[in-house]
């Protein structure tokens, strides 16, 4: 469980995180929303402490990230996993080779038993063997996609994050990633955390739903209270699509 | 205020660089391929450099001093003297700041705009150390070969001259590189080298390690590499030049 308490944010004059506090729950997709430009990436760095914030508590399961020094965050980190938007796969390396990196980095273990383990997620994530030993740039956008969550799983995390995880897949795809995402939080029981504007995801596999305006948290609920809500905000963002304001019509 | 800002960050950044590996085994996976990258592929342009500039500067040594007076193997002696006090360490380095520069800024930038440094921080990995160190330690190892490299190959242009063309004899040429030669020169330009080699690589992997936004501010980093470095060149050209041979 990661929960955030008071959390601000700044940057030169700019107060982009607002006294922020939310408790992410594992085994559950937990998910941050909100307009481009209201904080939300923000909150996400600085959740994993790529941002040092102002004031606040960041706990990892009671552990409080802001009171770490360096060498215990990064033995905090071999506990996280990242899907990032570009999906952030070394250029140099191949598919395979990508999934292997984290486990020849920390894991104890054989070459054999590494690239065991390495298969083994790949497979999980369905990317067809005959591309093992492609580069990343060799793959479609999608496959990319799945090769860095098999990355993200290879050390078993406790903690998963992902960064607008659909931007710029189709929506066939970016289903198969949502559902993808969500299988693998239950299996492993981690507490993910998904970076979202995309709607569709959120009624997809969204079960607990932060939503963030000018830096503020202005609601939480679940995706079945979401129409329901009384916060204009929201109900700006929720229906900006003609598809969602049939849904509340149908709804009422 | 920036400068001292910038150096600060820069003296940070080489404190994260220059530590234990987090896995030897990972640094040593880098390191060949780093030989390979920036000391191998830098021979086509260090030989052809080398010996133009070689060629020339014995035909221009020769035109130039054309005074009864002075002895006929006075230009292999200039010739070798140039090369091994200032083109074969100095020149040559500011060259590969160019090639070198250029591009570790730009492989490092573009990893940095792609998120791929972001991802080895959230893995627990030390980026600066991963990426920098290999790359700064195979420059410095690669550099003498190079600058020895170019003092040969220089050498030989030089000899060229004479067997292809008229100007000087090759007897005189051979004799002029030979006379009253100071091996210290060697190991002064040697010693040079490593220091300009260190801050190739290392200047150039702050830039790219700081990059920030798109692809153009990738090319802003590469040339800002490329420019500082070459300024910090000449200036511990300077520096090393009074204290080694003043």
């Amino acid at each position: 469980m990661i929960t955030v308490k008071n959390v601000d944010k700044i940057f030169g004059d700019n107060h982009v995180l607002k006294n922020v506090s939310a408790t992410f729950e594992a085994g559950r997709t937990n998910m941050i929303i909100g307009a481009s430009g209201s904080g939300k990436t923000v909150l996400m760095k600085s959740i994993i402490g790529l941002h040092r914030i102002e004031h606040g508590r960041i706990e990892y399961d009671g552990r409080n990230l802001p009171d770490m020094r360096m060498s215990e965050i990064r033995r905090l980190r071999r506990e996280v996993g990242m899907l990032f938007q570009g999906s952030a796969l070394f250029d140099s390396l191949s598919v395979l080779e990508n999934v292997m990196y984290p486990l020849e980095m920390f894991a104890e273990t054989t070459k054999e038993e590494m690239k065991e383990r390495a298969v083994s997620c790949l497979r999980r994530v369905n990317l067809p063997e005959h591309s093992y030993k492609l580069a990343p740039s060799e793959i479609s956008g999608g496959m990319q996609k799945r090769v860095a969550i098999a990355r993200a799983i290879a050390l078993q995390p406790k903690y998963l994050f992902c960064d607008e995880p659909n931007s710029g897949l189709d929506p066939k795809t970016s289903l198969i990633i949502d559902q993808l995402i969500n299988e693998i939080t239950r299996e492993f029981n981690m507490t993910t955390i998904i970076n979202s504007h995309d709607m569709n995801s959120v009624m997809e596999i969204g079960e607990k739903i932060i939503f963030i305006n000018k830096g503020e948290k202005a609601w939480e609920g679940t995706k079945e209270e979401i129409f329901h809500a009384d916060n204009e905000d929201l109900n700006d963002f929720v229906f900006a699509s003609e598809l969602y304001k049939k849904v509340k019509k149908a709804n009422q | 205020m920036k400068i001292i800002h910038e150096t600060g960050k820069y003296v940070l950044l080489m404190k994260r660089v220059l530590v234990a590996p987090d896995r030897w085994r990972m640094f040593f996976r880098q390191f060949p391929k780093e030989l390979e990258k920036l000391g191998l592929n830098s021979m086509p342009i260090v030989i052809i450099i080398s010996v133009f500039i070689g060629a020339i500067m014995t035909i221009q040594t020769k035109l130039n001093t054309e005074n009864p007076m002075l002895p006929t193997y006075s230009t292999g002696l200039v010739t070798r003297d140039t090369l091994l006090l200032e083109f074969s360490s100095t020149i040559l380095c500011l060259i590969l700041a160019g090639k070198i520069g250029s591009n570790i800024a730009s492989e490092i930038g573009t990893m940095r705009i792609t998120e791929q440094i972001d991802a080895l921080e959230i893995m627990g990995v030390n980026s600066a150390n991963y990426l920098i160190l290999p790359k700064v330690v195979a420059f410095v190892v690669m550099m003498p070969f190079l600058v020895i490299f170019s003092m040969a190959i220089g050498l030989v242009g030089g000899y060229a001259v004479g067997m292809f063309s008229d100007i000087i004899s090759t007897a005189d040429y051979l004799l002029g590189i030979q006379y009253a030669f100071i091996p210290y020169y060697v190991f002064y330009s040697l010693i040079k080298s490593l220091f300009f080699a260190f801050i190739i690589a290392s200047v150039a992997s702050y830039y790219g390690y700081y990059a920030y936004g798109g692809a153009l501010d990738v090319g802003k980093a590469s040339t800002n590499a490329v420019v500082n470095s070459s300024i910090l060149i000449l200036f511990f050209n300077i520096l090393i030049t009074n204290i080694m041979l003043n």
